[in-house]
């Protein structure tokens, strides 16, 4: 069976994983209420989608 | 391999994911808008804008055709007479995913597929009330008494 022929050293990990970093996702801001909310969605905050995709929010 | 083997598996095997379908594609008919996962509304939104290019053809083979697919005679009648003359003027993109969030539980991104130029019915409120009315039945230690379904 194949098996590793030296020690793997932790830095060689870490350098593999440099580039492996997570980014935040990009936010839009909604034209109706200027919340900000996530591109290609509808709004979670007022609920509408190109200016008039309604679902029903709790107001309040 | 599954290579240019187009369309979604939804993990489930031939039978209960025509049986899905069906479903879901009879509902958007009736209630004009339904809200699934992004991967079901993908899936229904095809075999929809098919069921409304057989409403256009309009032919008695065409609504034997739409029948043999959906599960209510009602979702038929309501095809043939309502959505292919509003549909009439437009060719092709009857209906519409627009994508909603993340649902809670299982994180499962919801979309909501509708039918293009159907307007929202406001029922929440009305949906809340009922909720709590069923809620304080329970409390009470009463059987909820079975309104009319929603």
């Amino acid at each position: 069976m194949a098996n590793p022929k030296r020690r793997h050293s932790q830095r060689r990990t870490n350098n593999r994983r440099a580039h492996d970093a997570l980014r935040a996702a990009g936010l839009t801001e909604c034209p109706n209420c200027h919340e900000p909310k996530l591109p290609h969605r509808v709004c979670p905050h007022c609920g509408t989608y190109k200016g008039r995709e309604v679902i029903e929010v709790e107001e309040e | 391999m599954r290579h240019r083997k187009a369309g979604f598996k939804l993990g489930r095997n031939p039978a209960s994911r025509r049986a899905l379908l069906r479903g879901l594609v009879t509902s958007v008919i009736e209630q004009e808008r339904v809200i699934t996962t992004v991967t079901k509304a993908k899936a229904a939104k095809p075999l929809v804008d098919k069921m409304i290019t057989l409403a256009k053809r309009g032919t008695l083979h065409a609504r034997r055709q739409a029948a043999a697919f959906l599960q209510t005679p009602g979702a038929v009648r309501k095809l043939f007479d309502k959505l292919g003359p509003r549909f009439m003027p437009r060719n092709g993109g009857y209906t519409r995913v627009v994508r909603l969030g993340w649902r809670r539980g299982d994180g499962a991104e919801q979309a909501m597929l509708e039918l293009v130029g159907s307007e929202l019915v406001k029922r929440a409120a009305e949906r809340r009330r009922r909720r709590e009315e069923r809620l304080k039945a329970m409390r009470e230690g009463r059987e909820p008494e079975e309104s009319e379904k929603n």
